[in-house]
């Protein structure tokens, strides 16, 4: 039966690393992913799982640590947080390039500076071309299931690619919610025994993983990685629904969520945990006789460029909101890839991005509300207010 | 090595991974030096510290004896030269290439 807990983000995901049991974890503590590391180091303390907890000094060795024991044959996760993130930068792309599925919850977070411990996406929006798949978050219990289906999803033969799930710092990371926790058994059952493509520690088959590649095939071993993550979204998707099938739940489970969108003339894009507060609006102006709909994108990473276009090609106007900032691009990440998919789409809604939430700046109803009134009146004269917005700036 | 020479994105193997031992055989370093290793037999007083030292597996030996340099896979480091002992003139000296 599942337990019903009062817990927050990350405890929830520590919950989930209990339940996957990994061989071997490698940590660095940094703000706000330390409490979810030292809960999962209380698991380890008390015996209830069987890992080995690597304490390194940086985040770099900790990704390296992780690489380390993934291509030795060991199934191994990490955490981290902004800076710490920033610092395995390096260490990312060799993950991904020696295809090891490596998980790693990011409890998201502002970079530096000016300094800053809040909650916003820059940090994995730091790593968006890093080779991973990013599976965002809106609350505590997506957090832990999203966690539980990336082992499913990275570990997959035709995919081999690691995965980030992400959670926002201190909206999810340090609030307290309802969260079911299944049955251990069963989540072990679903999760499955690791089996690795490959151990650089079986003495009757040895091999070499990270020799020099010039010219000659650098180019078709990093083309050769992508065919690993663009197989992934079938993978997603599959993983998704057994999962729904098994343990019954009702967070997402597709590459976004389209809330309300059947016969909305409108839609806000959106990330992490702000979809509830952007439900919550659109119910509020249905309720007005307003055709407002959601989209909430589950994965960043691969974008669902098609399936997005699909859904948004049948709307008036969209309103992309991101809490990061692409400096020099067109206004956030999420805005650059939502135009993209747009790109030869008849009669395409017309669209503008609105920036928020940066270094944990509070977004409220009421900004989320301001962003459809632009979208109406956007519709009644065919032109928004901005191509960029920024929602609560003192300005 | 057939697989990786003529492999394409879609048929190497996963990961760059090179999935046999004793690889670094087939590729030839022997270029890349500057100065290359001469051996002199007539000086060498067979201690095999040049053996011992070299990082490539270069110095060939024959029945526990120094007979000759792999130029193939040596990268001319030098270090089989500053390593042998014999005085005044040492049986290993490194000479610059003529390249």
């Amino acid at each position: 039966m599942p337990e019903l807990l009062a817990l927050t983000g990350n405890d929830a995901v520590a919950y989930a690393m209990k339940q996957i049991n990994p061989d071997v974890v490698a940590a660095y503590p940094i703000t706000p992913q330390t409490s979810l590391m030292q809960k999962f180091a209380d698991f380890v303390a008390d015996g209830e799982v069987d890992t080995e907890m690597v304490l390194v000094e940086s985040e770099h060795s900790a990704m390296s640590a992780v690489v380390g024991s993934q291509a030795a044959g060991a199934r191994t996760m990490t955490a981290t947080s902004a800076c710490g993130l920033a610092l395995m930068h390096e260490v990312l792309y060799i993950a991904a390039g020696y295809r090891l599925p490596v998980v790693m919850p990011v409890v998201n977070r502002a970079l530096s500076a000016p300094i800053n411990i809040q909650g916003d996406h820059s940090d994995t929006m730091g790593a968006r071309d890093a080779g991973w798949i990013h599976i965002f978050s809106e609350n505590a219990q997506e957090a832990y299931e999203n966690t539980l289906q990336a082992i499913r999803i990275a570990e997959h033969p035709e995919v081999l690619t690691p995965v980030m799930v992400t959670l926002d710092g201190f909206i999810i990371s340090h609030g307290v919610e309802t969260v079911q926790i299944f049955d251990t058994a069963r989540v072990q059952q679903f999760v499955g025994e690791y089996k690795p493509a490959f151990t650089l520690l079986n003495p009757h088959k040895p091999m070499t993983l990270g020799s020099l590649d010039f010219s000659d095939f650098y180019f078709e071993h990093k083309v050769s990685q992508l065919q690993g993550i663009n197989y992934s979204p079938k993978v997603i998707l599959e993983v998704g629904r057994e999962f729904q099938r098994t343990f019954g739940g009702d967070c997402c489970y597709e590459h976004f969520e389209a809330y309300r969108m059947d016969d909305a003339e409108m839609a806000v894009i959106v990330l992490g945990s702000t979809a509830g507060a952007t439900r919550m609006v659109v119910d509020d102006l249905r309720s007005r006789g307003i055709a407002a709909g959601m989209v909430k994108i589950r994965t960043f990473r691969p974008f669902p460029y098609e399936e997005l276009a699909a859904t948004l090609k049948k709307v008036k106007a969209v309103a992309v909101m991101d809490r990061s900032l692409a400096y020099g691009g067109d206004g956030g990440p999420v805005h650059i890839e939502v135009r993209s998919a747009m790109y030869g789409v008849n009669n395409a809604p017309l669209m503008a991005n609105y920036i928020y939430g940066l270094g944990g700046k509070p977004i409220d109803l009421v900004h989320i509300e301001s962003v459809f009134t632009d979208m109406q009146q956007a519709i009644a004269t065919g032109k928004f207010p901005r191509r960029i917005g920024y929602l609560n700036l003192k300005e | 090595m057939k697989k990786y020479l003529e492999g394409t994105y879609k048929t190497l193997p996963l990961a760059g991974l090179v999935e046999e031992a004793g690889t670094a055989e087939n590729y030839n370093t022997g270029g890349w030096g500057v100065f290359k290793p001469v051996f002199k037999p007539e000086i060498c007083i067979q201690c095999l510290f040049c053996w011992v030292y070299c990082p490539d597996s270069s110095i060939l030996t024959e029945g526990g004896k120094v007979v000759a340099i792999d130029y193939e896979h040596c990268k001319g480091c030098g270090l089989c030269s500053k390593e042998c002992p014999t005085k005044p003139e040492k049986a290993i000296i490194m000479v610059k290439k003529d390249l």
